[in-house]
């Protein structure tokens, strides 16, 4: 005979039983979300009386856009298929024209590719040829690069930026509860990972890597203790301000040091930056400070993506 | 190298920085160091083009240590410089004669970031007159985008956001044909910078080797600036995009941005894409039924609109369409009138849309025609404006609008014979229709309204003050470039073929 | 057709690819299958990018063992390229996320039809009031 549990509808085995059916849902209610909107309640007398005017044209006004709308969405539907298939042949005949896939002698590995891996090392003393490039023979581009982040950011926070009146109410929805996994985890994780971020930025010159993805890697390990620590542990040393002016200081740093090449490289002056030893960390001129800006930069830009998606505020 | 040639790099630094350090700034300042910044760009950009147009001097600028097709470079010559020149002084016009709006439709904690986006604008608008190198105006076309859409956006109400999420979605897939132009461009030659592209490209072609790659290319790269400038099948969103932005943003966007990409599309033409083989003449025929639509299609739905602002933004797909005729008209008058039409256009537009606002203003937000009615004694200076620019547009004489027709009717006369027809029966037509709607608008704020005449209710009297200032400084502008158009006409014919 | 169609797998799905993002870009009216189709749209260029710049058995463009021979390593600048475009596609996504947040709050739909509707809607509401508004002060 078996033992017949009294509470089976609230014991855990059933919890767990119905939860990989899919039927319970242990965190349901439990997890942060969106703070509920409040209606607004509209009573006015001119607003009633537009409602009113309003619902009378509603069936005709909506019934006829419908109509229209449908034989509209079917042409545009076709006509946008019929492009898409007459783009998709004219380009795959364009790629059945170009060179065999792989090929030493195809037109682009001609003399520019060659200079920058003959001469990279000796020009500029980079042992990451891709570096190299984007750093030093092509730094004007990369500049422009880190301002796309840049003005992305500041169109973000435009639009997303709290007005700081709804902040108190919401406040505590934000807050994130305390988690018995997340918390140890981020504790152990988040310094290797903004370690191994550190790294990858400063051999940015010396091995794959580099400031774009060694800025994603610390962005992320930021995030990560943002989620685990919540908004008032972060917020002690990445406030707002905090954040704006390291990007101000890094890309200024940027600005006038490529500046300073640039005037240098046009006007036939002797620069004082030199490619030092290959292979050592503090070499290859202004690329490993490049780096360092550019890390800082995405670093800061993906955390405030993050922190402008979530709160909209600091 | 003297130190005046080192301008056009300061304009790019100058203008880039300004936007960096505004992040920390307050929207005040950051407005002062915007103003202060198109200045001194305006000026240095003046000093050049006096260098450049006085010894028809053209140079390439080395951005870094490294020569040609290594480094990244811009070029500078008399038709870049006077193109900056004219950016310049129109975007310090709009931007203070919208100062009011901005002041009242953006709040003072994104006041900043507004300017930030004035800022980078600026920076991208002058790399995409400078550059020489194909990847970097990629980039800067990017810049542009965001920047344009943040411009958009401003205004945080929900049309605008559908708008720039039209805008961007428009946008974003003319970059993409761009990139993947870009890339099968390099695929073929190897090279990113325009000169030594163009030298792959004509190799190719004598050798008859890639001759389909070569043609799409064209096309991708034609259509990609297409799109984003609003030629005329991709134009739907522009009435949305510019009818509801801030006023300056709308300023800015319709007389600069897409006039922005026109010019890196006139540079790719004369520098870049073989359009003067036999495939090219195809394209130039494509461009030229394209403006020659958008001129009609525009206008007749700018007849159709009720909202002023809305009918302003259809006029720029006409206008649009007069600068792709130009170009396809494929002569060296054609681009002559077309670069002639960039500036003129620019100039116009921009009054209108600021113009516009100041009526709109005085007849307690009202945009359509009823609504407007007397807006012209109401808001004397406006009035005075919105009949210049509406003037210029139709072509009177002594104003630049009727120089640049007449510019086009000349270059149409050096074309092949059937396009020859088509653009002067074109050009009839569009000047007929826009002088329906623009005079009617005219004729309508000048209608006497039996309500009160004066509409005084603005404070802030400085802002105000710069609008008006803003009217009338444009005004005489176009009224000048309307009788002392030798002298731009011939800054342009010099300079033209040191621009290819 | 060329020759190469037949080699040059990577370019020619690369190439569909494009066409698949570029019509979901255009044409999902839903606003998150939007940015997918934008980001399928700009990967499917890095990945065009990224096979032309690969040279059958050469190495990764780093000094390895201080070789400086140019036929020992592939093409560096498709991959910089690449580099470059990556942060321009995550800085375009990034916005397109804001904006898309932004229309969710005041319209509570991700689909752009609706928002469409609600929005003509919503502007025929203000015309009348706006119209009733001064035609009152009028009447006085």
């Amino acid at each position: 005979m078996s033992r017949k549990n009294p509470d089976y509808e609230g014991s855990k085995w059933q919890h767990f039983a119905q939860w990989t059916k899919g039927e319970y849902d242990p965190q349901k209610g439990k997890l942060e979300t969106h703070p509920p909107v409040k209606s607004k309640k509209s009573g006015t007398d001119i607003k009633g009386y537009l409602r009113k005017m309003w619902n009378e044209n509603k069936d005709l006004y909506e019934e006829k856009q419908e109509k229209e709308l449908s034989l509209f969405e079917k042409i545009y539907f076709f006509v946008a298929i019929l492009l898409g298939v007459f783009i998709t042949i004219l380009l795959l005949v364009t790629v059945s024209h170009l060179p065999r896939f792989g090929d030493a002698n195809a037109p682009e590995n001609n003399e520019v590719a060659r200079r920058y891996i003959e001469k990279g090392l000796e020009e500029t003393g980079a042992v990451n040829i891709v570096a190299c490039m984007i750093l030093d023979y092509r730094a004007f581009d990369t500049f422009g690069e880190s301002c796309v982040l840049f003005v992305a950011a500041t169109c973000v926070l435009m639009l997303l930026k709290s007005d700081g009146k709804e902040k108190k109410d919401t406040e505590s929805e934000y807050v994130t509860r305390r988690s018995e996994i997340l918390r140890p985890a981020a504790r152990i994780l988040v310094p290797v990972i903004i370690i191994f971020g550190i790294y990858v930025i400063l051999n940015g010159h010396l091995s794959p890597g580099g400031g774009f993805s060694g800025g994603a890697i610390i962005g992320a390990g930021l995030i990560l203790y943002l989620t685990a620590f919540g908004f008032e542990r972060a917020g002690r040393f990445l406030s707002e301000k905090n954040i704006r002016i390291i990007t101000v200081l890094s890309l200024t740093f940027y600005c006038f040091a490529k500046s300073y090449s640039f005037y240098t490289g046009a006007n036939h002056l002797e620069s004082i930056i030199t490619p030092g030893t290959p292979g050592a960390l503090l070499s290859a001129g202004l690329i490993v400070y490049l780096n360092i800006c550019v890390g800082i930069v995405v670093a800061c830009t993906m955390y405030s993506f993050y922190v402008a998606f979530r709160r909209g505020s600091f | 190298m003297t130190l005046v040639q080192n301008f056009p790099f300061f304009c790019i630094i100058l203008s880039m920085f300004s936007a960096i350090i505004s992040f920390l700034l307050s929207g005040r300042w950051a407005k002062v160091v915007h103003v202060a910044m198109l200045i001194a760009v305006f000026v240095m950009s003046l000093m050049t083009l006096n260098v450049t147009a006085r010894s028809g001097l053209s140079y390439t600028y080395m951005m870094g240590h490294y020569p040609a097709p290594w480094g990244n470079e811009i070029k500078i010559g008399p038709i870049e410089s006077l193109m900056a020149t004219s950016f310049a002084s129109i975007m310090l016009l709009s931007v203070m004669g919208g100062a009011w709006h901005i002041k009242k439709d953006i709040d003072e904690k994104r006041l900043n970031l507004y300017f930030i986006q004035l800022d980078l604008m600026m920076a991208s608008l002058l790399a995409l007159i400078y550059t020489n190198d194909l990847f970097t105006a990629y980039v800067f076309i990017e810049i542009c985008t965001i920047s344009a859409c943040g411009l958009i956006m401003a205004r945080r109400t929900g049309r605008v956001y559908v708008s720039a999420i039209r805008y961007m979605v428009m946008s974003l897939i003319g970059s993409g044909l761009f990139l993947i132009g870009l890339s099968l461009l390099y695929a073929i030659t190897g090279q990113l910078l325009m000169e030594p592209a163009r030298t792959g490209l004509m190799l190719d072609i004598i050798k008859g080797a890639y001759l389909i790659p070569v043609s799409v290319i064209m096309i991708l790269l034609t259509v990609g600036l297409g799109i984003k400038s609003g030629l005329y099948p991709f134009h739907t969103w522009i009435p949305d995009a510019y009818g509801y932005a801030t006023p300056a943003s709308s300023a800015i966007l319709s007389s600069l941005v897409s006039k922005g990409y026109i010019f890196l599309l006139i540079k790719l033409v004369l520098r870049v894409l073989p359009y003067e083989t036999a495939p090219g003449r195809q394209m130039d025929n494509v461009l030229f039924v394209f403006g020659v639509t958008g001129m009609m299609i525009g206008s007749i739905d700018a007849i159709r609109e009720r909202n002023v602002r809305r009918m302003i933004s259809y006029s720029s797909v006409a206008q649009i369409g007069y600068i792709y005729m130009g170009l396809g008209l494929a002569t060296d008058a054609g681009i002559t009138a077309s670069l002639f039409h960039v500036i003129s256009h620019g100039l116009m537009k921009s009054l209108l849309f600021i113009s516009a606002a100041g009526l709109i203003d005085s007849s307690k937000g009202r945009l359509d025609r009823n609504g407007l009615q007397g807006a012209g004694f109401r808001n004397l200076v406006a009035g005075i404006g919105f009949t210049v620019g509406s003037l210029s547009m139709i072509g009177m004489p002594l104003l630049s609008g009727f120089v640049s027709k007449f510019m086009f009717a000349e270059a149409a006369t050096q074309a092949a014979t059937v396009k020859m027809i088509i653009a002067w029966i074109a050009l009839a037509i569009s000047t007929v229709l826009n002088a329906v709607y623009f005079m009617r608008m005219v004729l309508v704020i000048y209608t006497p309204d039996d309500s009160k005449k004066t509409e005084a209710g603005k404070e802030g009297g400085a802002d105000f003050f710069m609008e008006k200032a803003a009217t009338i400084t444009l005004s005489a502008l176009i009224i000048v470039l309307g009788t002392m158009s030798p002298l731009v006409i011939g800054i342009l014919n010099n300079g033209l073929d040191k621009l290819g | 057709m060329g020759t190469s169609v037949f080699t040059n797998y990577e370019e020619c799905a690369s190439v569909i690819l494009f066409v698949i993002g570029m019509m979901n870009l255009l044409l999902q009216s839903n606003l998150i299958k939007k940015i997918i189709g934008l980001d399928i749209m700009d990967a499917s260029v890095y990945l065009f990018l990224a096979a032309k710049g690969y040279i059958e058995g050469r190495h990764a463009p780093i000094y390895t063992d201080g070789i400086t021979d140019a036929s020992y390593y592939i093409n560096p600048v498709p991959s910089g390229l690449v580099l470059t475009g990556i942060v321009v596609s995550v800085s375009v996504s990034a916005l397109m996320m804001a904006l898309t947040i932004s229309l969710y709050r005041q319209y509570k739909t991700l689909n752009l039809d609706e928002i469409m509707m609600k929005l003509r809607k919503q502007e025929s509401e203000e015309f009348i009031a706006l119209s009733n508004k001064t035609e009152g002060e009028g009447s006085k």
